[in-house]
């Protein structure tokens, strides 16, 4: 069988397999520690975790590790593991009030219950290169480390309560415009049952959760600058842990453990054609898991852009949004270009043929 | 930190979960009793890229049991990269038996090619389909074009074949010409070449097609009625390779793939790798029949 297109498959696979390995580890001496990823590359570890739709920061690290730090197929590598997890539970809703908040920013006030909180943040950082990064020393980190816990006041930190919402002081003055009656409620769990259009916003959500990162923000931006009419106020963006519990067979509620979220809710003006009607604030929400304020954000913003349809905007066409910024299927699908279609090619080849022969008959008649 | 052994690194058989296969199955059953008909289903991601084979994957694996005999084929070769890597997986995951030979298979997975040799009723041909939809040339709308199926209105899709009639002088679909199964709806067959589609006509296997990346399962039973779109003057045809023939059989009743060398000499060799070995080695393989390959002069 040597005429194929790939000669000798199995043996092609086999040494390509042998030569990445060979490129992921040539230069370097020492083994990346999972613990070190989980740790220092803690960013790439929740994009991971987000994408791949499974908290599991252990995992995650080595999927990176095996991914050389691709995110894109460290996060398929993650969705293909969690399929071999059977679903035993639904955790009960996430009440991200009782979020033991490390970050907490609201744009819309000046103060907010709590404070403004910036917390672990990069946004403030000014981007200049550092280069002492290129000789940190573990002395370096452990004098950081002393440093910085001895500044911190341990009895302080246990009495850190939970904040309220921003949106409950909007939803509380009667500000923000109540659920439309007809908002399909259902919950539906896009990992069982295919999406099915127009979607509920629960499907939605689930899909916008797993997302790509950077898709997101595309079609978020896009709406915000000129191909949409969204530009939304951050009514608060949070960051922190939540506790998470499933009901036993029972009935009794089980505390399972904390996962970290960021959640992102963007307020919205609306427009009323009614005279009795006011304009109330609409609000977009989004949730992720770890720490990623774009990805929340665009969340927040395609919320909003999905429950006014327009075909004639991208951001707020369902289908548009939804199927094309689903990372691992994107990233499948424009690769698989890569594969040999010479028996689909030959196909359209005739046909080509065959037309440039018709086309010259009729010039020649 | 989860400690090492604690990793999980054992599978179920055939991968998948068995609530998930259990799923699949249900959904299979569901599009058999509809032939042409698309099922949604939940589509798990598998360690294989999307887009490269998962519908036909979660097929094979929620279907396939210990005695079964598999064979994979990509662009109608055992020996294609993407089909070793398959093969590979769905071996090491299940343990069953692999095999080239068409008419041992007990299930076949394909891309792109139906074999040459006929398939009979002991079989299950599964096909890898990228787009689902044959209608998503002519509806982008997912929710639109399953009203179109559920209301049989398929005036656009009769029209574009028309248009391209007028502007083209043909029908320009290649390889993943749409068919009218059992009477009633209009199926995406994936992209096998016009050759292969007669083929699908009164098949005694069984035929099941996954699209991974859509989220869509369907099927056509056996011995079901499946024409390609045609009208009464313009007629559907096979492709033309216009009296060629194999260069290593001689053969010409076989789609053939077309070679370069470096010479910048031409041939054709038959695409079917195992029906290509069988002749070469003096078998006498039994082939599909239809109108089309009968009207070929030997």
């Amino acid at each position: 069988m040597g005429y194929v297109a790939v000669k000798g498959g199995s043996d092609a696979i086999e040494n390509s397999l042998e030569l990445v390995e060979f490129y992921r580890i040539r230069n370097s001496i020492t083994p990346i520690e999972i613990e070190q990823i989980k740790s220092q590359l803690r960013l790439a570890v929740d994009k991971v975790m987000g994408e791949g739709g499974l908290f599991t920061p252990d995992y995650a690290a080595i999927a990176l590790k095996q991914a050389e730090g691709e995110v894109f197929e460290a996060a398929f590598i993650l969705r293909a593991f969690r399929t071999t997890l059977q679903r035993r539970f639904y955790s009960e809703t996430i009440n991200t009030r009782e979020m033991f908040v490390k970050r907490k920013i609201s744009a819309s006030f000046r103060e907010i219950p709590g404070g403004q909180i910036l917390g672990p943040t990069r946004d403030y950082s000014q981007r200049i290169m550092d280069t002492k990064k290129a000789s940190e020393s573990t002395s370096d980190i452990q004098n950081f480390l002393q440093q910085f816990e001895s500044k911190i006041d341990k009895n302080t930190l246990k009495s850190i309560k939970t904040y309220a919402k921003v949106i409950d002081l909007l939803r509380e003055q009667g500000l923000l415009k109540p659920i439309d009656k007809k908002e399909n409620k259902q919950l539906l769990d896009i990992t069982r049952e295919a999406i099915k259009f127009p979607a509920a916003r629960s499907a939605r959500l689930q899909m916008l959760a797993r997302a790509e990162t950077g898709g997101l923000m595309a079609m978020g931006y896009a709406s915000m600058r000129g191909f949409g009419s969204v530009h939304p106020t951050v009514g608060e963006l949070r960051y922190g842990s939540v506790p998470v519990t499933v009901k036993d067979p029972s009935g009794k509620l089980r505390y399972i453990g904390k996962i970290e979220v960021t959640e992102a809710e963007m307020i919205n003006g609306t427009s009323s054609n009614k005279k009795s009607e006011a304009a109330l604030y609409t609000i977009g929400y989004g949730l992720c898991f770890g720490q990623n304020d774009t990805k929340a954000i665009c969340m927040g913003i395609l919320d909003t852009t999905m429950r006014n349809p327009d075909s004639n905007q991208p951001a707020n066409d369902q289908e548009f949004v939804l199927y094309h910024t689903e990372g691992i299927e994107s990233m499948g699908f424009t690769n698989h270009l890569k594969l040999p279609h010479y028996v689909t090619f030959q196909s359209s080849l005739k046909n080509v043929r065959e037309e440039v022969e018709r086309k010259k008959e009729v010039a020649t008649a | 930190m989860v400690e090492n052994n604690k990793y999980i690194n054992k599978y179920n058989f055939a991968f998948i979960d068995e609530s998930t296969k259990k799923e699949i199955r249900r959904k299979l059953l569901k599009a058999v009793a509809i032939p042409g008909y698309q099922v949604p289903y939940s589509s798990p991601e598998m360690p294989i890229a999307r887009g490269w084979g998962t519908g036909g994957l979660h097929v094979t694996l929620a279907i396939i049991g210990k005695k079964d005999i598999f064979k994979i084929i990509d662009q109608g070769s055992d020996a294609s990269v993407n089909a070793c890597n398959l093969r590979n997986f769905v071996q090491s995951m299940t343990g069953v038996k692999t095999t080239f030979d068409t008419s041992e298979a007990t299930i076949i997975q394909t891309r792109h090619r139906i074999t040459e040799e006929e398939l009979n009723e002991n079989q299950i041909f599964v096909y890898q389909v990228p787009q689902p939809e044959p209608l998503r040339s002519v509806e982008r709308y997912e929710n639109k074009t399953r009203q179109m199926h559920g209301e049989a209105d398929y005036a656009k899709m009769w029209v574009s074949l028309y248009e391209q009639f007028v502007s083209h002088g043909d029908i320009m679909l290649g390889a993943g010409y749409p068919v009218k199964v059992n009477n009633r709806y209009i199926m995406a067959p994936s992209p096998i070449p016009r050759w292969d589609i007669p083929n699908l006509n009164l098949s005694k296997a069984l035929h099941l097609f996954g699209a991974g990346r859509e989220k869509r399962l369907y099927a056509i039973p056996p011995f079901t009625k499946v024409e390609p779109l045609e009208f009464e003057d313009i007629k559907f045809h096979i492709e033309d390779f216009k009296g060629s023939a194999c260069s290593k059989t001689g053969y010409k009743k076989a789609f053939l793939d077309e070679m370069y060398y470096d010479d910048g000499s031409t041939n054709f060799v038959i695409n079917d790798s195992n029906f290509l070995d069988k002749l070469s080695e003096k078998e006498e393989p039994i082939q599909h029949e239809n109108k089309y390959i009968n009207q070929i002069e030997e």
